[in-house]
Parts: C-alpha cells; sequence; structure tokens
C-alpha cells in the first residue's frame, strides 16, 4: 500500500468521529445512548478522541432497566468518571412506579419494549436532539439501509419510506421543532472491526464478554444467566457452566455461548470462526423473521 | 476470515446496479458467501424460506432484500449497506436497485463508492438501463468500472457472446470518463469466476471478480495535491492544562497537510502557519485524506464552523454563482421560484435558482432544451445564487468541495444533489 493510504480501521475510525464531530455541530442538545456493551464502548471511545484534548462536550444516556448485570452497572460508572462525562440515567423502574409502563408477565416476561417508553421520556425531559447509537448495519437485515442520520418524527417514529437520502459525507441535521434524530456514527463497523479496534486501541470492557464460570440454565436453546428477576419453569435446571456473552442487554434476554475464550485474543479467534450472528443469541429478535423492523418501526430501537 | 491480515488491509467501497432479473442479489449473495461473510442463522432462514417458497435452490437474494415492504413487493427500495472482508480487503458493499425510479438511490450509493459494478445479462447484453447505470457512475467520476456479463451459464459460456458484449459496451463507452474499465464473464448463480475460476469458460484469461476487486488499486484516486480542510467545529478545553488551546477539527478533504505549511484562511484571507495537527490524541506530522484530525495554528485569529483551511499558492474559487449537474431527488417535482437550503462541505446557504440550463437524459445522455420540468430521478443541469460565497472546485478535482445537496425549506427534506461543473 502507499505510504498515504489509511489501514481500514483507520478510515472507519476517521469517518466515525467525522460523523460525531457533524453530530456536536449540527445539534443543540446531543447524547450518547450507552448501553453498556461494547458497541457503544468503542463510541464513546471515539467521542473522546474526536474532542481531545477537550472533554466529551455531550452527556452519556443510559436507559436501566433495573434488570442489568451488576458488571454493567460498575462498568458504566468508572467508564464516566474516567471520562469525566456527565451520566444521565432513565429508570424503567421509575416508569413503573408512575403507571407509564406495565410490567410483562410470565416466564418470558422482559423489560426490554418497556425501556422504548423510558428512553422516549427521557429524551423529551432533556430535550435531546440527536441521540448517538452504537448500532451498526451488519448486525441485521433491517438495519442494512439505516442512514448515519435517522430521522424521527415528534412521535419517535421511524419511517423507512421516508428517509433522507445520504450523498457524500453531507448529513442533513435540519429539523422541525420536536424531531429529532438518531445518529449511527459506527455504521459501517462490523462485529469483527469492533473486536479488532478494540484490540488494537487495548479498550477495556465489562468482564462479562469474557469466559467466566456463572449459575444458567437453558430455554429454548438460549443459555440464560440466572437472576432474581426470572421465574423457572419446573424442568428446567440451574447449573453452574463456562460461558461468555456476546452482546449486553438486560440479564432476562442476554443469551451466552460457553466459551473458554478468556482473551481479545481468543475472542477474535472465536468471532472468526463464529458460525452465529451475535443477535442470534438473543431471544427477543428470535420472534420473527422482521423483528427488528416491527420493532423499530413501532417506536423506535435503541441500541 | 483470517484474522493475522486483518490490520493490513485497506477498504474498498463499491456499488452495484441492477434490476429485478439479473442477478444482482444473487451475485452479492454469492460474493458473502463465498467470502464466508454469511452466518449460519442468516443461512437457515434463508433456507427455509426459499423452501416455502417452493424454490429448488437457495435463493441468495433473500439474504439482501431487507425491510418488509419490499420482501412483499419484492423488490429493493433503498440502497443497503453490506460487508465482507478477505485477507487483502474490505469491503462495503452499496446495494442499489436497479428501476428507472430509483435513479436517486444509484446516485447515492455511488456517491461514496471508489468502484462501480455493473451487471449485464449474457442473454440481453447492453440494454438502456447498463447505460443508465453507467453514465451515473461516470457522472459521480467513480474512476472503476467492473462490467460483469453475468448467466453466462444460460449462454453456453460462450466467448462470442462475451466478445460481442464487450464490443458493444466498449463503442459505448467512449462517451464515458472513466478510464478503467474492465469485463469479467460470470455465473452468479453457479460461481463461475466470482470467487473461484471457472471450469467452464477457459478461454477467459483475466482475473476472478473477487480478485480484480482485492487488488485493484485506489490509494491513486484520491486528491493528494490540492490541500482542502473545512473546519466543522472549534475545540476549546477551558481546562488549566490546555487553557489557550484553540483547535480546528474537521477532515482532510483533499491534499497532505504538514506542520510548518503555510496556509489560507477562507473566506478572510488570513495567512498563518500549521502549528501541529492532532490525530486522535497525538501529534502527527502529517494529515492527508480522509483523516480526521484538529488543527492548530500559529497565530490566534478566529476561525468557525464552514471556513477553510488552504494552501495560499492552491485556493478553493469562492463564488456565489454556481453551475451544477443536479439530480432532483424530491417526491415534489422541482420549483424553479423555490428557495433552497444549500449543504456544501461544513457550510450551509440558501439560493435561489437563476436559470435551468437543460435536462439530460439519462439513457442517451442527450441533452434536452425543450423541456426544463424536473421531477424525481431527473438529471438537469442548473445555475443558482447563493446567500454568501461558497468555497468551491469542480467535481471532477475534488469529490468533496466539488459536491452539494440540496434540502427543502418547507419539509427539510433533502431533494438534490449536485455536482459542481
Amino acid at each position: 500500500m502507499s505510504e498515504y493510504t489509511l489501514i481500514h480501521l483507520k478510515e472507519l475510525e476517521a469517518e466515525s468521529i467525522y460523523v460525531i464531530r457533524e453530530t456536536f455541530a449540527q445539534f443543540n442538545k446531543p447524547a450518547i445512548l450507552f448501553s453498556g456493551g461494547k458497541d457503544s464502548i468503542v463510541l464513546t471511545h471515539l467521542a473522546k478522541k474526536a474532542f481531545w484534548p477537550a472533554k466529551i462536550p455531550f452527556p452519556l444516556v443510559h436507559v436501566d432497566t433495573g434488570h442489568n448485570f451488576p458488571e454493567t452497572i460498575e462498568f458504566r460508572d468508572k467508564l464516566v468518571e474516567d471520562f469525566g462525562v456527565d451520566l444521565i440515567v432513565g429508570s424503567v423502574q421509575q416508569s413503573i412506579d408512575e403507571g407509564k409502563v406495565s410490567e410483562e408477565v410470565g416466564f418470558n416476561a422482559t423489560r426490554n419494549r418497556l425501556q422504548i417508553t423510558t428512553l422516549l421520556d427521557t429524551i423529551e425531559a432533556n430535550q435531546f436532539d440527536a441521540c448517538m447509537g452504537g448500532a451498526r448495519r451488519d448486525e441485521e437485515k433491517a438495519r442494512a439501509k439505516e442512514r448515519f442520520f435517522s430521522h424521527r418524527d415528534e412521535f419517535g417514529q421511524w419511517d423507512p419510506k421516508n428517509q433522507r437520502p445520504e450523498l457524500w459525507n453531507l448529513f442533513n441535521g435540519l429539523k422541525h421543532f420536536g424531531e429529532n434524530f438518531r445518529v449511527f456514527p459506527i455504521s459501517n463497523w462490523t462485529e469483527m472491526d469492533i473486536w479488532q479496534y478494540i484490540l488494537l486501541k487495548n479498550i477495556e470492557l465489562p468482564q462479562l464478554y469474557f469466559s467466566h464460570k456463572r449459575k444458567c440454565f437453558v430455554r429454548n436453546g438460549t443459555i440464560l444467566s440466572q437472576s432474581d428477576y426470572q421465574e423457572l419453569r419446573p424442568y428446567e435446571e440451574v447449573k453452574e457452566m463456562q460461558i461468555r456473552f456476546r452482546t449486553m442487554g438486560d440479564i432476562t434476554i442476554t443469551g451466552a455461548v460457553e466459551s473458554n475464550a478468556d482473551s481479545l485474543e481468543k475472542i477474535i479467534g472465536e468471532v472468526a470462526a463464529a458460525r452465529n450472528t451475535e443477535r442470534g443469541g438473543r431471544a427477543d429478535d428470535q420472534r420473527s423473521e422482521t423483528a427488528m423492523e416491527d420493532r423499530k418501526k413501532r417506536r423506535i430501537f435503541l441500541e | 476470515m483470517e484474522s493475522n491480515n486483518y490490520l493490513d488491509g485497506d477498504l474498498l467501497r463499491f456499488t452495484t446496479a441492477g434490476s429485478v432479473d439479473d442477478g444482482k442479489s444473487t451475485l452479492i449473495g454469492r460474493l458473502l458467501y463465498d467470502s464466508k461473510s454469511i452466518f449460519e442463522d442468516q443461512l437457515m432462514s434463508v433456507q427455509n424460506t426459499s423452501k416455502k417458497k417452493g424454490l429448488e435452490h437457495i435463493d441468495f437474494s433473500l439474504l439482501t432484500d431487507g425491510l418488509k415492504d419490499e420482501r412483499e413487493q419484492g423488490i429493493t427500495i433503498d440502497v443497503a449497506y453490506r460487508y465482507f472482508s478477505t485477507p487483502k480487503r474490505k469491503f462495503i458493499i452499496a446495494d442499489t436497485p436497479g428501476h428507472v425510479q430509483y435513479t436517486r438511490n444509484m446516485i447515492t450509493g455511488a456517491s461514496t463508492a471508489n468502484l462501480a459494478l455493473i451487471l449485464i445479462d449474457a442473454r440481453k447484453g447492453v440494454i438502456e438501463q447498463t447505460k443508465r447505470h453507467s453514465f451515473i457512475a461516470s457522472l459521480l467520476q467513480i474512476k472503476h468500472l467492473v462490467v460483469c456479463i453475468n448467466k453466462m451459464d444460460l449462454a453456453d459460456y460462450a466467448e462470442d457472446t462475451f466478445d460481442e458484449i464487450v464490443n458493444d459496451y466498449e463503442d459505448f463507452a467512449t462517451k464515458l470518463e472513466v478510464e478503467d474499465i474492465r469485463f469479467v464473464p460470470i455465473s452468479a448463480l453457479h460461481g463461475d469466476n466470482v470467487v473461484d475460476r471457472s471450469k467452464n469458460m477457459e478461454w477467459y484469461q483475466g482475473s476472478t471478480l473477487l480478485h480484480t476487486l482485492e487488488n485493484i488499486h485506489i490509494a491513486g484516486d484520491r486528491n493528494m495535491k490540492d490541500c482542502r480542510f473545512p473546519i466543522q467545529t472549534v475545540i476549546r478545553p477551558h481546562t488549566d492544562e490546555f487553557h489557550d488551546f484553540r483547535g480546528y477539527a474537521g477532515r482532510i478533504e483533499s491534499g497532505v497537510f504538514k506542520t510548518g505549511d503555510d496556509v489560507v484562511l477562507l473566506p478572510s484571507g488570513f495567512t498563518s502557519k500549521v502549528k501541529s495537527l492532532i490525530q486522535n490524541e497525538t501529534e502527527v506530522e502529517r494529515a492527508y485524506p480522509p483523516m480526521s484530525v484538529t488543527m492548530t495554528l500559529e497565530d490566534d485569529i478566529d476561525l468557525s464552523r464552514g471556513d477553510m483551511i488552504a494552501r495560499p499558492n492552491n485556493q478553493p474559487e469562492a463564488s456565489q454563482d454556481i453551475d451544477f449537474m443536479m439530480c432532483w431527488m424530491g417526491n415534489e417535482p422541482f420549483q424553479p421560484n423555490n428557495k433552497y437550503t444549500v449543504l456544501h462541505t461544513t457550510n450551509k446557504v440558501r439560493c435561489i435558482v437563476k436559470e435551468v440550463l437543460y435536462k439530460v437524459d439519462v439513457n442517451t445522455l442527450h441533452r434536452i432544451e425543450d423541456d426544463k420540468s424536473i421531477g424525481m430521478n431527473d438529471i438537469a443541469r442548473v445555475r443558482i445564487r447563493t446567500t454568501k460565497p461558497l468555497l468551491v472546485d469542480t467535481y471532477n478535482n475534488n469529490r468533496s468541495t466539488g459536491s452539494l445537496i440540496m434540502v427543502d425549506e418547507a419539509t427539510n427534506n433533502t431533494v438534490a444533489a449536485g455536482m459542481l461543473t
């Protein structure tokens, strides 16, 4: 390669930083939606690079379902302190207590759907007009057409037929009062890119990503962590397994994989040999073939 | 995917265009499948759906047709981005539908592409649509075209058929501004010459499609001569350690900047020198496209978003009268009497339309001068006047400073793309 060629990870990094800076420059009140997963962690690191030596000039927003892995919350609080960035927490428990949403019942009850209301309320209360998320286009079919700047109407709705064309790197963030945008600066990264970047930059991750022993049970082929939030069926049994997680979500829905990968290098080896997509372990995506699109069209998507 | 080589490769963005039947989705599915970029759960889901539809083979197009609306209609309605990588390169495909009414999607996909992949059905040869795709690729200044003559299996893998199509295409291509055009005879369905060399076409001595994509040289396509640095935002930390720090954040759109270089600040015309270039959190000696950097200057000069840093002896033109090829993308027809917002580099201005010079027939490239009504997907040459000067180059010389979009002031929708002439 010539002297003036960027390796592809550097080009992706430069693109994402450009998008983050555009978001800051074009909007009044941007924020990062921080899920505690590796994608939003990488996004936060990119935001730090985009404004250095200044601090990240907008807050992180975390929707706390109350069903998080404790490790996620610990990690979040440490990162916020290290980066000197503001944190705003939207609480699903509070939305439930205020009667805005009601808890799902049954064995497969999750708070996944409820967090949408909490997120929209948090956006409205703080008047955020651009929320950056760590979604990638390679994750799921419906995301392959997502824009960097994704327009939402005043009801938070995404209309796949009315998205603005995105040409060159000219991002159109113009909007009417009450409307807002989701911005996805790492749209063009793949799962492998994210892992390689984490390795290259030695980015710290929650321990949940690495192989560890955990009390788990298996439901519909998905390995789930035992927790206080989920009732077991009579025939389901809890056993100690050597597992790790490929994505971070609520403890009630995030599927684990059996794995001995206890280092980044080993995880990358696993990802390279993986036969299933990382979302394959998400109980929520398996509900129908167009599950993600349905969820997104209904209100919004979070990650 | 071999992860040991993963860090060495560069990035190639290419666009594909094709109609419902010429096997584009199958080709993309084949590239993803043969490069092992498809996961088992995705494949299983596609296998199941193929079976439900009563098909004997796996319908690869199901991998790429994502949204429910288009699956119901059986068409692709928008630009979809796909990813795959080989040990040599990472690829981003901007996959666009080929229907007449979706010129706007093709332009969107082509706007960020290094290369365009044009599909021709071996039984049909060069048709209007082939010409339209090629013309758009040329209009968007894509430097490399790879013309895949597909469905060779249905043309007896005949060399004559291939040669005839190549000749026809080359005749037509004299009208295009593309220097690098390559032809590959393939069968996407059976995989001939896609990733593996075909045993059915031993007369073909050239590279397979994937080998071509992996080896095409694109580093020379960037403009490394004309230094252009549009400012996105100003960084002022206001901390004790960086009390007087004032950095200009942006991306190097073209040219190479070095510390100590003389620079001119536009539009003011003041000059200064580059004091430092910061990439991420470290200082670098040189910055080149497409790096995102923060630049500091020797002199304390107040610059803001929309301003540009260039070299005193090589500056963009500052102009309020802008001539460009416009592709109309709005649902409503173009209204020459409306005012539009123009986004150009990091600048936002308003404009009025002075004149529609002519419309272009995208199938024949002929100028149409008697009908100047412009609707969705029409391409026309127009002249606008902006409220303040823009810092421009021609699109031929500079894809960044030579491009703009127009936004409808009532809806805020992006309604046109422009390439400056």
